[in-house]
């Protein structure tokens, strides 16, 4: 079935729908991962954006219910070289195709991929709309260009828990003040982690490190957070601009210098908004699993997953209060901070991987031990 | 923190002649690493035996040794250099190997010299069985158990330890013979039976089987501040039990999730930190279970590796260039990607398309051998190529292997639908060298992919790629030429299909499809192999092609010149001819020519970035080459580098409208062709031994008798002398005809009179058109009859007088002008009774010009590149001919030990995968070099048993004299004891296997041999002798299967004898003419 791509500057490519009918705006970006596929289409930060593989052949492996990464998909439709629809792995129960089709999220197969991806790499990331209904390329670029786009939007309150929950055998378990949130080790930490579009591998993590963790909904308030008494506070990922986001700045002010605070990604771009810094929109994101980041207080480099379209710029940070850890090797962009004074410290990168490389896993040590300070 | 500066001098280790295992991708990772050194101001010591090498190039290092890899040499070149650390893990396992033996005679402690890379502890940690295992319990990964057994008694017990099925190995034979796979207790104790007497050292290793396990394997970098990435997955399409090396891999990994693949990325690093290396590349390999994914610890190899260069030229990332960066200091963060320029090498490549290799194997070489694929290698070569998708990159891969096929199927070749299927399981089930084209006819009889798989244990995903090509070929077939319409050919081309496929199944031509793809506007585009998947821009021209919409080719102005490169490494045609087109490529940059390469090897210099201004890794066919011709409109092409492969594409090319630089095609054909070279011989007044041109058995007989036996046969347009036979009766013309019948007779059969006991010549000469200058002129040490590139030569010729080697220039000459030769021309000359005869002429490079420009210092391929470009010899400089002062000797090397049953003797059919150079100021040390370089031993006292065909016992004499005054005690069977004893040479008898024991195996296994001699008639005769051969090879003794042979050993071990031997860097031989 036909599929055309439009995007707002005009370009056009034509495809093949894999999943039948559908037809989704957004704001088009790529990936550079090679494996992961089912994790990215789970991670909430894909929230108002289609998802373009550079890797070109998709489905491989299928699609399994312990690589999910939240409960849905959340791209608005998804971009490929080449769909194979037949997989072939131990851990598959289900194809890419069926999956996609299960969320009605609209996948498309059979264009130059690396096209759009070498047109977005020097253009920027655009508005675009992908569709099996409107064959019309004036009426498609003209529906690409009227959506509104991501920046100055609140993505998070699409994908935040709309009631608190603890994390307990390997899922989520409606509750609050950590009544459901559970955790295998002797004296746990008590974590309370904002879901702004939360992977549930950082809540894996957290929980295989050692701690409880109570998700609750980006709204709770400061008061709420500290009545629960926790040893320590997670700021998660999610989609979009966080200068879009309501309220939760204020919050994490609040919190500052509380109780130990852990940010990843938007948790990240948002207290750096919270330090009095100011985010801008890269040309056209982070998004894989092959960044190189250099951590600045051991020289070390790591290799990280990321995924984000928007940074907090440096020079807006005021010196004496926040220090830069980590940057990206390639771009030199701000990709880790502390606070000099305050036990906070986050990474605008993911250090809970899914899908990406291992090799950042210790600063959920790191938060440990902040909490256990 | 930036390079070393405490170290000024580091001596790198080559890793000697091609052979099976171990081919150009150690010219390639060691060309890189001279380069990078000398970049960063290291004066560089090399050793690397060689001469077909670009990295012994003598510009490239400061001091080129050309010497054998023994310890030994090593030591001398340490001693006379001082260097002050010593590079050895880009030359392989045998720089490995050298490394360690050179660190045990303590020579490196003497002389202060310090092991980059890594040290001899971590060596012997990743290369020790033991040392391995306990490293990888240590950091809680698995390997497969195994035992070592001496007795029936422990086997039992340790098959019930490991659990069946269990892999029976015999320590100590070659080939794995006797080894096999034990499902129970009763096969086990059958195996081990048979296995522990086939075992020389009474010994067998089980080892719980992975057969038909996903096998993976990863490459790893790891800089000092113990940073660490990797740079490639790859995945086998064939499952465990295949060697890797034999396998068709796959980059990246198709079949794992992102959970699994991390899980192998963090036991590579674990891996790679554990066993210590400290800098540079290691390559690790995985083994998955496809039923649950449980994961294995193969080995790891601590060096750059032949998969190391797939996974440069796969990515872009060059391997062994940013490893010799990190072994003098640097760190990842600290150097740049070339591709990017703007990001660093501290990153992993990400990729956007699919990347096949496929082994090539020379089967037909060794017929003797099962074509059965185990866990020894036994291909010579390989080819890559690169898809959007995993069909096209398979079907182009299919292509590039130039084993006459055009895709996965439907090109009427192999054609396998007349088995039954018994034997169709067979071949699946076995592992072959041709078992794709089982599958192929597996899936065309619709055969289940469960029942594939289970016959192959090839991964379901593969197989399904398979069918959907078949699928494809199904609708092609179906719709027939006219139903081709845009869109489904369009849709053909991205599943790879190639014109001559569509051809074949539309019962067209390939120009049909050809014109209706232009008409059509069906055409290839090009996209960049640029590391990150488009993530960033990208300025290296390294291309491949697809078909898609976005054209990355940048159309450059001015002048430019394609080279064809010479495709997968086989028998015949290898690195000799890479060297060529990376000189052709390195000339054209020096007269500001913009150079395009096209080549399908992944282990080659010629498709590293660097080598050419533009690289397209495609197949070498003529729609591909065509192809991009049509895209970059050259101004010339260049045939005559790349051996046979870019040849057979002269013509097809010409006619299609495009210039061939240098030599015209139709000179080719004027030297191939029978009649036309005859006449043209007899214009010239040049003589030819007596021959004739036949196509059918009765023509064969006929003319063979007319000439008189033994006559030299062999088809017409081969190299590497493939099927060629010396025949001494009309039994043998027939033979020869069902054997080659078989395949073709397109081309006729050439029948030649045997110039019986000539000696032979190879002459490697330039011509302008108006000026030939003889490069060189080559003895051959063996007679004729033996094939120039399997035969012992020494430069320049030391047994012809003055007046023959005028003549010979003479001719070479007249020849050269009477063809019109522009570029390089290889003549072969046979000398009998002081006549010359002209037994070849090939208008272009030759397998000797790399050896002829190391011993001479003139660098022959790249001034007939200049030459074909328009320049005078006189403008370059080339008036006069090089005499040289010294000797350098070609020795072959030869797979023998890969292959069971084969026999070693040597015959007009090239069997050798390399060469070694033995150069010295004395012959008898160059002799000695070489022997030692190819083989590593040179007998110096004991035993050397003779045994001679009757002919040559009169020849043997001299030789056996020579010996017992050398104080060796000589060995002889009856026949040739009788002899020596009557013509007054001491000698002991000893009994032939047929006459009862201790006989003269007993002897070799006992190690009481020192040097086997043994000539014997045309093919396999007597078993007898066939055995000692074989027995040679299995313990590692010298032997000698031509009386020249052994005469030049001789004067080589006298030389031995009296004098010291010294290194001396090339440079010094050349510098001085």
């Amino acid at each position: 079935m036909k599929a055309l791509i439009a995007l707002e500057d005009g370009t056009i490519f034509a495809g093949h729908s894999f999943t039948g009918h559908g037809e989704a705006i957004g704001e088009i970006v790529f990936n550079t991962s090679l494996s992961g596929y089912q994790e990215i289409l789970t991670d909430p930060s894909y929230t108002g954006q289609i998802v373009t593989m550079t890797y070109p052949l998709i489905g491989n492996y299928g699609v399994n219910p312990e690589d999910m990464e939240s409960a849905a998909i959340h791209p608005m439709a998804f971009l490929v070289k080449e769909y194979n629809p037949y997989p072939s792995n131990y851990r598959s129960t289900q194809t890419l195709a069926d999956f996609l089709q299960q969320y009605g999220v609209l996948g498309v197969e059979g264009f130059d991929t690396r096209a759009l991806v070498r047109h977005i790499r020097t253009k920027g990331a655009m508005k675009g709309i992908v569709s099996t209904r409107d064959m019309n390329h004036e009426s498609l670029i003209k529906r690409a260009k009227e959506w509104p786009g991501l920046i100055g939007q609140d993505m998070v309150q699409r994908v935040t828990c709309r009631e608190p929950y603890g994390w307990a055998d390997n899922r989520p378990v409606p509750g609050t003040d950590f009544s459901t949130a559970q955790s295998g080790m002797d004296n746990p930490f008590k974590v309370v982690a904002f879901d702004f579009g939360i992977k549930y591998n950082q809540l894996r993590l957290l929980t295989q490190k050692g701690c409880r963790v109570q998700v609750v909904p980006a709204t709770t308030s400061a008061e709420t957070v500290l009545a629960m008494n926790p040893d320590g506070i997670f700021l998660s990922n999610g989609p979009g601009d966080p200068e879009g986001v309501e309220g939760v700045v204020d919050t994490i002010k609040s919190l500052l210098g509380k109780k130990p605070i852990f940010g990843i990604c938007l948790g990240h771009q948002m207290l750096g908004l919270a330090y009095g810094g100011s985010a801008y929109k890269l040309k056209f994101g982070h998004r894989g699993g092959n960044q190189p980041v250099k951590d600045l207080t051991t020289g070390h480099v790591e290799i990280t997953a990321q995924n984000h379209g928007f940074c907090i710029d440096p020079t807006s940070l005021p010196e004496d209060a926040v220090e830069v850890t980590h940057i990206n090797l390639n771009d030199n962009s701000l990709e880790g901070m502390r606070h000099r004074k305050y036990p906070a410290f986050s990474v605008q990168y993911h250090p809970e991987y899914a899908p990406g490389p291992h090799d950042a896993i210790y600063l959920f040590d790191r938060f440990l031990a902040m909490m256990r300070r | 923190m930036p390079k070393r500066t405490d170290i000024k001098k580091i001596l790198i280790i080559g890793s000697g002649p091609i052979i099976i295992s171990q081919a150009c991708e150690f010219d390639y990772s060691g060309a890189q690493a001279v380069k990078a050194l000398k970049e960063e101001g290291y004066e560089v010591v090399l050793i690397n035996s060689n001469p077909a090498t670009i990295m012994t190039d003598p510009e490239l290092a400061d001091s080129t040794y050309i010497e054998p890899i023994t310890p030994e040499f090593i030591a001398k070149v340490i001693e006379k250099e001082r260097p002050d650390a010593m590079l050895p893990t880009l030359g392989g396992q045998t720089a490995l190997n050298a490394a360690i033996k050179v660190a045990e005679m303590g020579i490196l402690e003497k002389y202060n010299v310090e092991l980059l890379a890594a040290n001899i502890a971590v060596i012997k940690k990743a290369e020790g069985r033991e040392e391995f295992r306990d490293a990888m319990r240590k950091i809680n990964l698995k390997v497969p158990e195994s035992r070592i057994v001496k007795t029936l008694e422990a086997a039992i017990i340790a098959g019930d330890e490991l659990g069946f099925p269990i892999i029976v190995r015999p320590s100590f034979t070659l080939g794995g013979t006797g080894g096999g796979v034990a499902y129970n207790r009763q096969e086990l104790v059958e195996l081990c039976t048979s296995g522990l007497d086939l075992s020389m050292t009474t010994e067998v290793m089980l080892e719980r089987s992975l057969l038909g396990w996903k096998e993976y394997e990863l490459e790893v970098m790891r800089d000092k501040n113990d940073n660490v990435v990797i740079i490639c997955s790859i995945e086998n399409v064939d499952a465990m039990g295949v060697h890797t090396g034999d396998s068709i891999t796959v980059a990246p990994a198709q079949t794992l999730t992102d959970r699994e693949y991390q899980e192998m990325r963090d036991a590579a690093i674990a891996i790679i930190r554990e066993i210590g290396v400290e800098t540079g590349g290691s390559n690790v390999q995985f083994a998955v279970n496809p039923e649950d994914g449980e994961l294995m610890v193969i080995e790891m190899n601590p060096r750059v590796s032949r998969s190391s260069a797939l996974a440069s030229k796969a990515t872009g990332f060059p391997i062994a260039k940013i490893a010799a960066k990190l072994a003098v200091g640097y760190t990842l963060d600290e150097l740049t990607n070339d591709i990017t320029r703007e990001t660093l090498a501290a990153f992993e490549p990400s990729i956007d398309y699919c990347v096949v290799k496929i082994p090539r194997w020379t089967f037909e070489k060794f017929p003797e051998a099962d074509d059965v694929l185990t866990t020894s290698m036994k291909s010579v070569g390989e080819t890559m190529s690169i898809g959007r998708t995993f069909k096209e990159a398979f079907q182009k891969a299919m292509r590039s292997l130039e084993t006459g096929r055009f895709g996965f199927g439907g090109d009427g070749k192999q054609l396998l639908d007349h088995l039954d299927p018994e034997d169709l399981a067979r071949g699946l089930r076995i592992p072959s060298s041709k078992r794709i084209s089982f599958i192929y006819e597996a899936l065309k009889r619709n055969m289940s992919l469960d029942e594939l798989y289970d016959l192959t244990k090839i991964d379901r995903w593969f197989l399904f790629n398979f069918q959907q090509i078949i699928d494809t070929e199904r609708d092609i077939s179906a719709r027939g030429f006219q139903g081709l319409d845009p869109e489904f050919l369009r849709f053909c081309k991205e599943r790879g299909f190639s014109d001559q496929q569509l051809a074949y199944l539309t019962g067209t031509s390939e120009d049909d499809i050809r014109q209706l793809r232009k008409k059509l506007d069906i055409l290839p585009v090009y996209k960049l192999v640029d590391t990150c998947a488009a993530e960033f821009e990208s300025y290296t021209p390294y291309y491949y092609s697809t078909y898609e919409q976005e054209n990355e080719a940048k159309k450059t102005d001015g002048k430019k010149i394609i080279i064809l490169g010479g495709g997968p490494n086989r028998i015949g045609q290898g690195i000799e001819f890479d060297y060529c087109c990376v000189h052709a490529a390195f000339a054209l940059r020096e007269i500001g020519v913009e150079s395009i390469m096209i080549n399908s090897n992944p282990e080659t210099v010629s498709t590293d970035y660097d080598t050419s201004d533009k690289l397209f890794f495609e197949p070498l066919t003529r729609e591909d080459v065509l192809n991009i011709i049509d895209q970059e409109q050259p101004d010339g092409i260049i045939v005559q580098f790349g051996g046979q492969t870019p040849l057979n594409l002269a013509v097809p090319l010409a006619e299609a409208g495009v210039k061939i630089v240098g030599t015209q095609p139709d000179a080719i054909d004027r030297a191939e062709d029978r009649k036309r070279f005859q006449q043209f011989l007899q214009k010239l007044n040049l003589r030819q031994p007596d021959n004739d041109t036949v196509h059918t058995l009765d023509e064969a007989l006929a003319a063979a008798n007319r000439i008189g036996y033994p006559v030299v046969v062999r088809p017409s347009y081969v190299l590497g002398g493939r099927d060629m036979r010396i025949v001494y009766n009309d039994q043998g013309i027939k033979d020869f005809m069902l054997a080659v019948g078989g395949t073709s007779l397109e081309h006729p059969i050439l029948i030649d009179k045997f110039l019986k006991d000539a000696i032979e010549i190879d002459v490697d000469a330039i011509c302008d058109g108006r000026q030939t200058i003889i490069g060189g002129i080559l003895e051959h040490v063996e007679e004729a009859g033996i094939h120039s590139g399997d035969s012992c030569s020494i430069l320049p010729p030391h047994t012809l007088s003055a007046d023959l080697i005028e003549e010979i220039k003479r001719a070479s000459r007249a020849m050269a002008e009477e063809l019109g030769v522009i570029g390089l021309m290889n003549v072969q000359f046979a000398v009998k009774d002081k006549q010359l005869y002209i037994l070849e002429v090939n208008p272009r490079a030759s397998r000797t010009v790399p050896f002829v420009s190391k011993a001479t210092g003139v660098p022959l391929a790249k001034l007939a590149t200049k030459v074909m470009m328009g320049a005078t010899l006189q403008e370059l400089g080339l008036t006069t001919e090089v005499e040289i002062k010294h000797w350098a000797v070609k020795e072959s090397v030869f797979p023998f030990d890969r292959f069971e049953k084969v026999d070693t003797l040597l015959g007009p059919e090239m069997k050798s995968t390399g060469e070694v150079m033995g150069i010295d100021d004395n012959l008898g040390l160059a002799i000695a070099k070489a022997h030692l370089a190819a083989s590593s031993k040179v007998p110096a006292s004991g035993n050397v048993f003779i045994s001679v065909r009757d002919n040559d016992k009169a020849a043997v004499l001299p030789v056996a004299r020579a010996l017992v005054e050398l104080d060796f005690t000589i060995f002889a069977t009856t026949a040739t004891a009788a002899f020596l004893q009557k013509a007054g040479v001491a000698c002991e008898l000893i009994n032939k296997i047929s006459q009862g024991r201790p006989h003269i195996l007993d002897k070799i296994q006992d190690g009481q041999i020192s040097w086997i001699v043994n000539t014997s008639m045309g093919r396999r005769t007597t078993e007898d002798s066939y055995l000692i051969r074989r027995a040679a090879l299995v313990y590692h003794i010298p032997y000698t299967t031509t009386i020249s042979g052994a005469a030049a050993l001789v004067k080589g071990i006298q030389e031995l004898k009296n004098n010291e031997m010294v290194v001396h860097p090339v440079q010094y031989f050349t510098q001085s003419l």
